[in-house]
């Protein structure tokens, strides 16, 4: 009788270095300075004046194994088989022949992946799963950063922009990604209270868990024809979902009032300004697939009106922040009502209490 | 054979294969299994009703592990039989996520013979995500990625997969090498990640340096962002030939410093490195003539999250300064005890962000037995409601 193969347990990834091109070994913590040759080449030199080039390309995050064996492919061709892929989820050809670059970005963009994201552009959208693989959506997420991209790619492949631009689109609050700090944002947000299915609710959810999963305090314990459940103070519900994510017997996806929320603003690096979060600009558009024109069209507004008034070097929420808010809803167009206004928690500290205004 | 019959028709998604960003669309067709033609009826399904068809939840795994895998089933499997199982694995991907051909290639292979082909490069913590296979290949799937050296990743209320920026590799900026210390807390946690000990989720994120690439001020419970003690690093050379070529050193540097601790005369720029709070701004304008100072570490910081339940978090100053050399020990004992007290403290499902709320920070701080630094606040309270220790009223 043979054992059984040992299992193999708590090994953890494979060690970064068997995939360090030996340029970047030669050179790792060496680096000098880096130049930006082109919209997506970058050329970091050494201590040692070894140079690297990185061809960095748009890719759509979801990718089939033929594509990923493409890229291999594409990496064998031109770099010994070396690549990575970036925390925007863009990938980057690790080069040390500058005389390959030109023409493994022409066989990207035959191939439909353009190359671009560096600098003072719009890198890829940082984005979650959408109605391709999660339960609590409030809408997708894949079809959105398709759109969006097709509308801005020039963005991508030039850098013209005052500062960098990221966008990030998650499905719903749970903000699975980079939502509440990035320069504009899209959300997928929920307007109707959970309908709870009183059948099933004491056989799958915790009461206790479900009612502390509440932001607004909305669940009490109730009990339906004999049986332990809940009730939804429905004034008090501002739809966040999350019972549901806790709870499969509280369901909230409507089609007719879910829809999608637009954010600005927001930045996680450090220069000049602190990192801060994303803020409301508008409350509620409609899903329209498979295009969202709609969420289009505000998306390229905003990013239009700030190219032409910020200065550079300003992101997003620096260039609101010098203009302001009021200023900031009449260039862009965008109407400003009720639901801008914070009520949750500590909200007065998002209050003007200054005569600080423009007219 | 009869794939063409086969085939959902989906005139709503193929929309989505025009334009010039790459499609998802056309990524799924791709693929072209039967696992993908179902997919693909069911999103279009989902387009056409403006809904998602996934049911709840779901809890599958692989023995001996608590996380790594996300079950899913479809609310339509009559519909589409294929996706009736459609779970994700999460694979830890090496620090800085790079990759030699032949490494994508033995992934490819194994994802081909179990699932249905399609991955996310990457998932948001960092994860190679695998998309939709079905229960009784998530043993077989695990056993060819550990003989090939890979491992799950995190799911669950535990260490979540740590992710790091490139870091040393290639940034002249890195003020630590994050691909190290990335790699190192994931192996020395390898028992958390797997077998969910936690009140919550648990992430670490390492940016090299301010201008954190990885977000992780933002997207990790424990964020390391590296910085530097000492000068900025000039070559005045360098600068002079940045004036040289156009940049208005004036108005494009000093003027946008926060600090305004930058003067330049027309000849030399000085920087009195005393006031200078490390933005980045002025090495990101002129990389070739400033640098990070010599005296690296990093800042650690603590208690990002989303916004639920009580809204969203960015991390906050929890050790203004750690030596390079001592970041990886520094960071395990101080996690250690953070670890302690949210397990003996916390509640169920909450994040250690909403824990330093609720008990309050300088209580947390006494907890975890650091003392109060004033670098870890923006600014004193502006509320007279303080409770004093009881020995220092008697
Ligand atoms: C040596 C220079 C730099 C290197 C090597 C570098 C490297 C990277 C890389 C590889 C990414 C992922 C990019 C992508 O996927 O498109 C990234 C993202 C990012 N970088 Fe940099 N970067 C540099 C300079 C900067 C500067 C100057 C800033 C800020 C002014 C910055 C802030 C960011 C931010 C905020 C992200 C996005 C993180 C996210 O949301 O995922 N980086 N960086
Ligand atoms: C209900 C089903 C859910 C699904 C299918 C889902 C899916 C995912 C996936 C695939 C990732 C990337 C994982 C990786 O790279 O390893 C992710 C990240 C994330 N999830 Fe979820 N998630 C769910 C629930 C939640 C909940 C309940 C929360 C918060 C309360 C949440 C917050 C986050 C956040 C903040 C991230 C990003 C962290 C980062 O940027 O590193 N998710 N989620
Ligand atoms: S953002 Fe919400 S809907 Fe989207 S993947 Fe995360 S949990 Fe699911
Ligand atoms: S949707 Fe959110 S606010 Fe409404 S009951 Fe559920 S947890 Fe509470
Ligand atoms: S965080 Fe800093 S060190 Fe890391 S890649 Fe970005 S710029 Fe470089
Ligand atoms: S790093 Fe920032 S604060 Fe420091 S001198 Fe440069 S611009 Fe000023």
């Amino acid at each position: 009788m043979t054992a059984p193969a040992k299992r193999i347990t708590d090994i953890g990834p494979p060690h970064y270095e068997k995939f360090l091109p030996p340029i970047i070994k030669r050179n790792y913590g060496q680096w000098k300075y880096h130049e930006s040759l082109a919209p997506g080449v970058l050329c970091h030199v050494s201590e040692t004046g070894d140079k690297l080039y990185s061809v960095r390309a748009a890719s759509p995050r979801l990718l089939s194994i033929k594509t990923i064996r493409y890229f291999a492919d594409l990496a064998d061709k031109y770099c010994d088989g070396y690549l990575r892929f970036t925390s925007r989820n863009n990938v980057e050809f690790l080069l040390d022949d500058p005389g390959k670059i030109e023409l493994l970005k022409q066989e990207l963009r035959d191939a439909g992946y353009p190359v671009g994201g560096t600098n003072n552009a719009i890198s890829n959208i940082v984005h979650t799963q959408g109605w391709v693989h999660c339960h609590s959506s409030a809408t997708d997420a894949s079809g959105i950063v398709k759109s969006v991209m097709d509308a801005l790619c020039d963005h991508f492949t030039q850098q013209n922009l005052p500062a960098k631009l990221r966008i990030a689109v998650a499905c719903c609050l749970n903000m699975c990604g980079a939502v509440h700090c990035s320069d504009i944002a899209i959300l997928g947000i929920h307007r109707k209270p959970p309908k709870i299915k009183h059948d099933v609710l004491p056989k799958v959810c915790e009461v206790p868990t479900l009612i502390a999963s509440c932001p607004t305090g909305a669940i009490r314990p109730k009990t339906v024809d004999g049986k332990q459940s809940v009730e939804v103070v429905e004034e008090q519900c501002m739809y966040c979902g999350n019972c549901y994510t806790v709870c499969p017997a509280m369901p909230l996806n409507d089609p007719e009032n879910d829809g999608i929320s637009i954010w600005v603003g927001g930045k996680v690096s450090n220069a000049r300004t602190a990192p801060k979060f994303t803020k409301l600009a508008i409350p509620f558009l409609p899903n329209n697939p498979p295009r969202w024109p709609e969420v289009v069209d505000a998306v390229v507004n905003i990013v239009n009106v700030y190219s032409q008034g910020a200065k550079k070097f300003e992101r997003v929420g620096e260039w609101i922040e010098r203009i302001g808010w009021p200023r900031f809803f009449q260039l862009t167009g965008i109407e400003f009502t009720r639901y801008h206004i914070d009520d949750f928690k500590n909200a007065g500290q998002t209050y003007a209490r200054s005569t600080h205004i423009r007219f | 054979m009869d794939n063409d019959e086969k085939k959902s028709k989906t005139p709503l998604l193929d929309e989505l294969e025009k334009g010039p960003w790459p499609s998802f669309v056309t990524e799924i067709k791709k693929t072209n299994n039967e696992t993908c033609q179902d997919l693909l009826g069911q999103l279009e399904l989902s387009y056409e009703e403006r809904k998602g068809h996934w049911k709840h939840g779901g809890l599958v795994g692989v023995m001996g592990y608590g996380g790594g895998v996300i079950g899913r089933y479809s609310d339509v499997p009559e519909k589409f039989p294929k996706v009736a199982h459609f779970h994700t694995l999460r694979v830890n991907h090496p620090s800085g996520w790079f990759y030699t051909s032949q490494a994508l290639r033995t992934l490819c292979d194994i994802w081909e013979r179990h699932g249905s082909g399609l991955t996310n490069m990457h998932g948001s913590t960092g994860d190679i995500v695998f998309l939709g296979t079905k229960t009784d290949e998530l043993e077989p799937t695990f056993k060819e990625l550990t003989e090939a050296g890979f491992d799950l990743g995190g799911s669950g209320s535990c260490v979540r997969t740590p992710s790091c920026c490139v870091g040393e590799a290639r940034c002249e900026w890195a003020c630590y090498d994050t691909m190290k210390l990335c790699n190192d807390l994931t192996q020395a946690y390898q028992d958390e990640l797997h077998r969910p000990p936690f009140p919550y989720k648990f992430k670490f994120k390492c940016a090299g340096c301010p201008n954190d690439c990885v977000a992780s001020i933002a997207r990790a419970d424990l964020s390391v962002i590296g910085t530097w003690k000492d000068q900025i690093q000039q070559d005045d050379a360098a600068v002079t030939e940045y004036a040289a070529a156009g940049l208005d050193i004036q108005k494009d540097v000093c003027e946008r410093c926060p600090t305004r601790c930058m003067a330049w005369d027309g000849k030399k720029l000085t920087i009195d490195n005393g006031e200078c709070v490390r933005c980045m701004h002025c090495i990101n304008v002129m990389p070739k003539a400033l640098r990070p100072g010599k005296e690296k570490g990093a800042t650690i910081l603590i208690g990002s999250k989303a916004p639920i339940v009580q809204g969203a978090l960015l991390s906050s100053v929890l050790v203004p300064f750690v030596p390079a050399a001592e970041l990886l020990d520094t960071l395990k004992e101080l996690v250690s005890r953070v670890w302690e007290f949210w397990d003996e403290y916390g509640k169920n499902r909450e994040r250690v962000g909403e824990l330093i709320q609720r008990v309050g920070m300088a209580n947390f701080l006494d907890a975890i037995g650091l003392d109060p630094d004033p670098a870890m606040i923006s600014a004193p309270r502006d509320n007279p409601y303080i409770f004093f220790q009881k020995k220092e009223g008697e």
